[in-house]
């Protein structure tokens, strides 16, 4: 051990990480590590199960549950309530982001990158763009279900995609919220519950299951300022036709106030949290 | 040849507690620096402030020339990193966490499946490569932590406590890893509670206490500075160990500490053992076994911090300073 020969230039050797990371290998760094969340949810059988089964029973209970005593026809409140169960469903899988964050963080795996030539950000957008996609596959099973179930929105695909996309600004603009509760809590545990305790009121006093005007004042009050009620009265208006400029707007202002506020907070958290 | 690390005077403070009090440490290339302590005593605080991951609150350190606080990427493209749990993705498969890493380091995709496979040959893991890592053991996701660790071929290692939840057998073979690195001309700093292990491993050793440097040497310069050889005495009834240990404390002079069924003294003049079995005679204690030896790194550890490494043997209040932290 002593007489050590200087450290002999060694057997297939790594590539020379670069001397400093330029904007395109943060961004590759972001895409592979994007990769990363993808294939975790690929490999786990109860990700898949989230994915595919609560859409599936959340559109079945709601349109053939509630249908008929809503509006006395289960077809009728199943057009009404498919783009509101959309967008619950997708506001829900937000919840996910800030848990995922947080444990990636416990288990130390978010160390491990930053231990490597790695642009530090790149966990971050991981982290965030695979979950975009997981919304986006949220919102594909939702549809699908509703379409096999006889949802045919007067807008077509057009209003399909448009709503969509209004619907992924808006979970882009609040899984930073999210983010930033998960950078914040300490445990996996406390981010779920803490998630879950402001997600059951958002998402259900607004428009997505009931017309708001069927509530109580004050609770109608509530609904109609709820960013989830101008979200779904979008998407309900992309979809199926109706007044969709006021609430667009709304969805905007909400997406662009969330995104200027929790994105600062959640970076400043991760670059905290270590 | 310059040294791999040089730390002056590091400091960090969580909340007020002061995990590292202004500690010094280097490692020479192509060593191992064994960094030894117990509980609390600053290992992982240590490893992540040189591992660029907490910056230090005082002081500075340089890894192959390179400021930890300052020149953190240069740092990172020397080092790997194998933390006190392992921090592999549960989510994905053992190849998966390899490929990635690999990946994240600039190979391209054959390459990185290429070096993920010899990774996992290394370590005994081509079988479970297909499998996700959360249906491992806990000796194999060790394993896969240090094969991630070492996908970049790094010129200096950090293992913090490697061993701790392994089997012997995996230990052993841990070792052999370690020492297989350091013949390729790998620096390593391991951080151990088990004074074997240092012993076993490590050229330096670095002994740390409530943030503090209290020791550092030779695993042979710490064993001699714990006196030349201990005494053991092990009565035949162990109701006596208290009368044997008054006898021997008033021959040797020396503060004698007792195991279950033995006394423990360090003693620098051999010369005095006849007069301990004269006296334990006299006594009338009957002796199963009487012993001089050469002190383990367990004893150099008490004689070096006046408590014993092992958190339950400070926690019988043997220890004031461990009591009032
Ligand atoms: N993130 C943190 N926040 C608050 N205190 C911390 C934090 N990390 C470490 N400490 C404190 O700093 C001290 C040193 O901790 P450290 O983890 O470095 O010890 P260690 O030697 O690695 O111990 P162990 O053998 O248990 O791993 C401890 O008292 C610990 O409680
Ligand atoms: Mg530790």
């Amino acid at each position: 051990m002593s007489t050590m020969t200087d450290a002999a230039p060694r057997a297939g050797a790594a590539p020379e990480p670069p001397a400093w990371i330029s904007p395109l290998s943060a961004v590759r760094h972001g895409l592979l590590l994007t990769w990363r969340s993808l294939i975790r949810i690929k490999n786990n059988p109860e990700e898949v199960l989230g994915l595919t089964f609560m859409p599936i029973m959340f559109v079945a209970l709601f349109v053939f549950v509630f249908g008929e005593a809503m509006m006395g026809d289960w077809r009728a409140y199943r057009d009404f309530t498919i783009p509101g169960i959309t967008a619950q469903s997708v506001i829900f899988a937000t919840i996910g982001t800030g848990v995922a964050l947080n444990t990636d963080i416990e288990k130390g795996i978010f160390d491990r990158f930053r231990s490597l030539p790695v642009a530090r950000s790149a966990p971050l957008i991981g982290a965030i763009l695979g979950d975009m996609v997981r919304y986006l596959l949220t919102v594909a099973m939702v549809l699908l279900v509703a379409v096999v179930i006889g949802f045919r929105p007067d807008n077509g695909l057009p209003g399909v995609l448009a709503a969509t996309a209004v619907l992924m600004l808006f979970a882009f603009a609040l899984c930073w919220l999210s983010a930033f509760v998960g950078l914040l809590l300490r445990t996996p545990m406390a981010v779920n519950i803490f998630g879950s305790l402001w997600m059951f009121p958002l998402t259900f006093a607004s428009s997505t299951f009931v017309p708001t005007d069927s509530m109580p004042g004050w609770m109608a009050a509530f609904a109609g300022a709820n960013p989830v009620t101008h979200v779904t009265d979008a998407m309900r208006g992309l979809m199926l036709g109706g007044p969709v400029a006021e609430p667009l707007l709304w969805t905007l202002a909400w997406s662009l106030g969330l995104v200027a506020l929790f994105f600062p907070l959640a970076t400043r958290a991760y670059r905290r949290r270590s | 040849m310059t040294d791999a690390i040089r730390a002056e005077g590091l400091v960090k403070r969580f909340k007020g507690k002061t995990a590292l009090d202004g500690v010094d440490l280097v490692a020479r290339t192509g060593a191992v620096l064994g960094v030894l302590g117990p509980n609390g005593s600053g290992k992982t605080t240590s490893v992540r402030v040189l591992s660029t991951l907490l910056r230090p609150d005082g002081g500075h350190a340089l890894v192959g020339g390179f400021d930890v606080v300052k020149q953190p990427h240069q740092v990172r493209r020397l080092i790997g990193l194998t933390g006190q749990y392992a921090a592999v993705d549960q989510g994905l498969t053992g190849t998966q966490n390899l490929v990635l890493i690999a990946r994240l380091l600039g190979y391209s995709r054959p390459a990185a499946k290429a070096r993920a496979a010899e990774l996992l040959e290394r370590f005994s893991l081509t079988d479970a490569g297909g499998r996700p890592a959360k249906t491992y053991s806990g000796g194999m996701r060790r394993r896969l932590d240090l094969a991630a660790s070492l996908v970049g071929r790094p010129s200096l290692l950090y293992l913090d406590e490697p061993t701790t939840g392994l089997d012997p057998h995996s230990r052993n073979e841990l070792w052999n890893v370690v020492r297989g690195l350091v013949d390729d001309g790998v620096t390593v700093l391991l951080t151990t509670q088990y004074m074997e292990e240092a012993d076993q491993l490590a050229d330096d050793i670095m002994v740390l206490d409530h943030g503090r440097v209290i020791a550092t040497g030779t695993p042979e310069e710490l064993k001699n500075r714990a006196g030349h050889q201990v005494l053991q005495v092990r009565p035949v009834r162990t109701g006596r160990l208290a009368d044997a240990a008054g006898v021997v404390e008033s021959v040797t002079g020396s503060r004698t500490r007792s195991t279950d069924d033995s006394v423990h003294a360090s003693v620098t003049d051999p010369g005095m053992l006849p007069e301990v079995v004269r006296r334990l005679d006299a006594a009338g204690i009957a002796v199963a076994e009487l012993s001089l030896r050469k002190p383990s790194m367990d004893e150099v550890f008490l004689a070096i911090t006046g408590h014993a490494a092992e958190d339950t043997a400070a926690l019988n209040g043997h220890s004031p300073e461990r009591t009032n932290a």
